[in-house]
């Protein structure tokens, strides 16, 4: 077949999903030409399993992207149909908000904000090659025989890449929901020595509305006050739909232990890795058996569909095993399937391959985010997209690369996580994987990091200037705060109301605001010189006056911590040349070639004393470059 | 800035003098918190003053010394450094430097000061190679010795309480991280009593053997023996005055008798007991019977057998006792015709140490002193369960991870946010990783997983 070239790009992302969308706008917008290819249209943006987006460390994520001028933010505050903010009675710092989302709207929305974007080009075709020139990415092969070439390819293939679906004893090449599959790439990256793996993921059955007996399951309603996940959005008011809930029992179990032998993960097909935290409804009954029930939630798939999402039982059973167990449980009795769940087994490469700035360490400008990273969810495909995005474009423009540590960022997290740990499992976030919780919040994202993308040329004017705004007006009205002085008999009548002890003698209305069951609305009401503020506004204000004590004790934490970040180390390091070093730790070091100190002591086999031989050669150097 | 770092810079040991070290820029903060002058005098950098080291929390003088603040850069680290010179003695040493370490430095790191003389610019680049061995040494062999103790019972103990730590961190995450899960829900009540546990544990580590606890609150010593060995005779000797009875007649010694004396500065609780053997007589049964409480209790036992005589059946159920607790044996009457020598002995209790007296005559009083000295403030003379920690940097370590859960302990109880409540707790797990060297880790999210059912 004759290749024929059709274009040439700036950038080219590979795969339309919730990473590639990501990757393709940062890179459009920081005024790169970008081209982004799905191997279907229908399938941008496509949310392939659970309708929602956001929960904990994952609703983190979608408000950092969106402080840094990601469009995951934006795009479910347009089509959510349920929105819930989770974790009320613990601390600020674990709110996690999470908004159930109508899934055809998700990918409508995407898609007109992706055509409707200047400098990219949004293609259907299928990439079978990359074109590698001199060990670097320059292009992509079509299966058409046409070829694409720019000076930097982003892959984003998710369950695409050699997908293979799984039903009970029927398994079959496939990508994602009866979607074609990647296998021609998947081959090639192989054979250009990538380091590639076997993951597995799964999805549970989709049911019609209608079958279902709602009397029987208890309603979820979402939350009144609805609070927004973009910083651009103050206040959205609409009409929210119900989730149910409902249990499984014993019976469920046995059809299902019955059955074992007939499911494709216990049968020995499966060889991928799945995600513990996303175990099959078999692999819990068999895991937990001593475990009388698992809950369920049934959740609309959006306005326009009768179809609901089976939250909870996802399996690789055979169909008619399906039916069998789903009609044991109460509500689901009479329940009719339309598509069944499966298993799904896809490619992706040992992140361990990847710098910090995501580019593969063997292929230069080659660049990888979401799920072939080894990674799992929507929130974490579209950070990594976004930080792709970015990267690619740093790395073309001879910029230094774009990197959040594991103090400004859940993003930071996620990334050094996959690419200095590794990961054997599809990675999730979770809010205790960060250590710098109580700053890693989600009322501050912007504060954290949107000055930094101003910097890198991705934030637009107008959310810089909301922004600077915030920022100021926090400020300013915290200092306010601080100097307004309240007297005895000013409040107490007030804070007898409240619950709250009196005042001895004249206090601020910052003291009184870090009494806990003080807020900042109530104090209104001792208040008349009160300025208005917007919701993010306020809510960030309150948090850091009322964890003023924790937040600053997290500081001091992050500045050790930053000490070690700080001292760079080059990439062409010869870790041989240190006397000192153990072998076990040269080794790695020379492998992993970390940006930093801080990273070097994240690696596995390399130990405190490795660190501090290094420290002490990384000064002699200084001074012997100070001596010449 | 780098925090304070503080440790004895001299070799242990009896020398004419010891100096603790601290660098860092609370060094002079620290110094005034616990010195006290002789006189009006005051501090100036670079001046040798004299006065006393005092515990202000109790107003306790621990030693007269000779202390010097040298402002930094010009120091040996380029840092703010005092040195204290205490009389070399390990006592005063060892209690200056865990004031010194309560009063917010940390232990230093071996090779930490020459570390960090080198990084802020004091030692010669010539001198580099020479600072990477001292550091590595001193790193490597620190960690022989760790390792050498860690093989015994104190990292068995430490993991269980990393164990208890672990669990709960996982209780707390699962509810943070899986609000929607069909889980149980962690409350107040049981946070609180899972971290009182947790600490009890702790607090009895400590307590077998902590310098800091045994100087505070003195340490418990058991006299055990057959009748009229001499235990009576071992009691007035180190009382130094007839509080016992002492008579020829077996089992006059009826109940345990208590004292308190002051033996080098150490508060001790001397407990003589009426033996532990099996008895027909009413009076002595009840005396039998606090007995063996009062050794179960102690910290320390002495067991004293009369030389003169073959160990007899009594002798040999005593001995049983003494499995896995802490002892020094004493062959008593080497006056007499000896039938018994230390050989015999060591055979039988390899982790003993053994004296050889004549407590009717004073003889061997001085050594026991110094066996009780030794062991509050140099670790022991064996390595049983009843001795494990006796690292300043482990009772360190362990005392910061006490202080944590006291934290989380005291948020729970105001019902602070469960997710303020797992920083401390999280704080206490790592402390006392550092202690058997396992920090850094995925263990609470592969335990979450191992243990709950989660996910769609």
């Amino acid at each position: 077949m004759k290749n024929f070239i059709m274009g040439k790009y700036d950038i080219i992302v590979v795969g339309a999903g919730h990473a590639g969308c990501e990757a393709g706008l940062a890179s459009a917008r920081m005024g790169k030409k970008t081209l982004l290819l799905s191997i279907n249209l229908e399938a941008v943006a496509m949310m392939a399993c659970n309708p929602s987006i956001g929960g904990t460390g994952k609703g983190h994520l979608v408000r950092e992207i969106d402080a840094l001028g990601g469009e995951m933010g934006l795009n479910i505050d347009k089509t959510f149909i349920q929105s819930r903010m989770l974790n009320t009675a613990k601390g600020p710092a674990v709110h996690s908000l999470r908004a159930q989302a109508d899934k055809n709207q998700y990918h409508i929305e995407m898609k007109k904000t992706l055509e409707a974007e200047e400098n990219l080009d949004l293609k259907q075709g299928e990439v079978v090659d990359l074109i590698i020139e001199d060990g670097k990415a320059c292009g992509v092969i079509m299966k058409t025989g046409a070829s694409y070439r720019a000076e930097a390819v982003i892959l984003a293939t998710g369950t695409f890449l050699a997908g293979r679906i799984f039903i009970g004893e029927s398994a079959f090449d496939s990508g994602p929901n009866g979607l074609a599959p990647s296998m021609e790439l998947a081959a090639r990256l192989r054979e250009y020595g990538l380091p590639m793996r076997r993951f597995k993921t799964g999805t549970p059955a989709r049911a019609l509305a209608g079958s279902f007996d709602y009397d029987k399951m208890a309603p979820q309603e979402g939350d009144e006050d609805i609070v927004p996940f973009s910083f651009m959005n103050d206040e959205l008011h609409k009409d929210q739909i119900k989730c149910w809930l409902t249990y499984t029992n014993e019976e469920t179990h046995k059809v299902i232990r019955d059955n074992f032998h007939r499911s494709a993960l216990f049968g020995g097909q499966i060889e991928g890795v799945g995600p513990r935290y996303c175990p099959s409804i078999e692999d819990k009954v068999n895991r937990f058996a001593d475990k009388e029930r698992h809950q369920l939630f049934i959740e609309p798939e959006g306005l326009y569909t009768d179809e609901m999402y089976i939250q909870g039982m996802s399996s690789s059973l055979p169909e008619d095993v399906q039916v069998d167990f789903y009609r044991t449980i109460p509500g689901l009795e009479n329940v009719e399937i339309v598509r069944p769940a499966y298993a799904i087994e896809y490619d992706c490469i040992d992140p361990l391959d990847l710098k910090t700035s995501l580019e593969n360490r063997h292929i230069e400008n080659l660049f990888c985010a979401g799920q072939f990273n080894g990674s799992s969810g929507y929130e974490e495909a579209a950070a990594q997209g976004l930080m792709a995005g970015i990267n690619a474009v740093c790395k073309i423009n001879g910029k230094k690369s774009f990197v959040l540590d594991r103090s400004e960022a859940y993003i930071g997290v996620l990334i050094d996580d996959l690419v200095t740990k590794g990961t054997n499992e599809p990675y999730r976030i979770m809010t205790s994987r960060a250590e710098y919780r109580l700053v890693l919040r989600q009322d501050n994202a912007d504060l954290r990091l949107t000055e930094r993308g101003y910097q890198v040329g991705l934030v637009k004017k107008d959310r810089y200037d909301r922004y600077l705004e915030k920022k100021r007006i926090v400020e300013a009205e915290t200092e306010r705060l601080k100097n307004k002085i309240l007297k005895p008999d000013e409040v107490n009548d007030f804070l007898e109301s409240k619950g709250s002890a009196p005042l001895k003698s004249s206090a601020s209305m910052i003291d009184l605001l870090k009494r806990p069951e003080i807020t900042y609305d109530d104090t209104a009401a001792v208040d008349d010189e009160r300025p208005a503020l917007s919701r993010h506004q306020k809510t960030m204000m309150e948090v850091q006056i009322k964890y003023e004590g924790y937040i600053g004790k997290q500081l001091q934490q992050i500045n050790k911590f930053k000490k070690l970040e700080d001292k760079t180390l080059s990439q062409d390091f010869d870790y041989d040349s240190v006397e000192g070093l153990r072998i076990e730790a040269r080794q790695k070091l020379n492998l992993f070639k970390p940006v930093s100190v801080g990273q070097a002591s994240r690696i596995s086999g390399v130990s405190p004393a490795d660190i501090n031989v290094l420290l002490i050669h990384l000064e002699k150097m200084r001074r012997n470059r100070k001596v010449k | 800035m780098e925090d304070t770092i503080a440790a004895v810079a001299t070799a242990y040991g009896e020398g004419g003098i010891g100096i603790i070290r601290i660098s860092g820029e609370k060094a002079l903060d620290i110094l005034e918190d616990i010195f006290e002058f002789n006189g009006t005098d005051e501090i100036v950098s670079r001046r040798m003053t004299y006065g006393r080291i005092v515990d202000k929390d109790n107003g306790k003088v621990i030693d007269e010394v000779l202390a010097v603040y040298m402002k930094g850069p010009a120091t040996y680290t380029a840092e703010d450094v005092v040195e204290i010179n205490c009389h070399g003695s390990m006592v005063s040493l060892r209690k200056t430097l865990s004031l010194v370490l309560r009063k917010g430095a940390r232990h230093a790191e071996p090779g930490e000061f020459t570390k960090r003389a080198f990084l802020n610019g004091r030692i010669d680049l010539s001198q580099a190679e020479a600072v990477i061995d001292v550091v590595k040494a001193k790193t490597d062999k620190s960690f022989d010795v760790a390792l050498s103790q860690l093989e015994g019972s104190l990292s068995v103990k430490v993991k269980e309480i990393r164990q208890k730590l672990l669990d709960l961190l996982v209780d707390i995450t699962v509810n943070i991280d899986y609000p929607d899960e069909d889980i149980e829900e962690i409350t107040y009540d049981k946070l609180q009593e899972n971290i009182v546990l947790i600490g009890d544990m702790i607090e009895k580590l400590l307590s077998t053997a902590s310098a800091g606890r045994m100087i505070r609150e003195g340490i418990r010593v058991a006299i055990v023996g057959k009748p009229n060995v001499g235990k009576s005779s071992l009691m007035n000797g180190l009382l130094r005055e007839s509080r016992a009875i002492v008579t020829e007649v077996p089992g006059t010694t009826r109940d345990t008798i208590e004292e308190a004396v002051s033996i080098r500065n150490i508060p001790v609780y001397l407990v003589d007991t009426a033996g532990i053997r099996d008895t027909e007589d009413k009076v002595e049964k009840i005396g039998i019977q606090k007995s063996k409480q009062a050794f179960n209790n102690a910290d320390f036992v002495i067991f004293v057998l009369d030389g003169s005589t073959e160990l007899s059946s009594e002798d040999e159920e005593i001995i049983e006792y003494l499995e896995g607790k802490k002892s020094l044996v004493l062959i008593n009457k080497i006056d007499l015709d000896m039938k018994l020598s230390a050989e015999d002995i060591r055979n039988i209790l390899p982790d003993s140490q053994i004296i050889e007296t004549s407590l009717i005559n004073g003889e061997g009083i001085d050594e026991i002193e110094n066996a009780i000295e030794e062991l509050v403030y140099g670790g022991g003379i064996s390595q049983q369960e009843s001795m494990m920690v006796n690292n300043v940097r482990h009772i360190e370590l362990l005392q910061k991870t006490a202080d944590s859960l006291k934290d989380a302990y005291n948020m729970a109880l105001s019902r602070e946010a469960l997710d303020f409540i797992e920083i401390d707790i999280r704080n206490a797990y790592e402390f006392s990783g550092e202690i058997i060297g396992e920090t850094v880790s995925d263990d609470i999210i592969n335990e979450v997983f191992a243990r709950f059912c989660l996910g769609k």
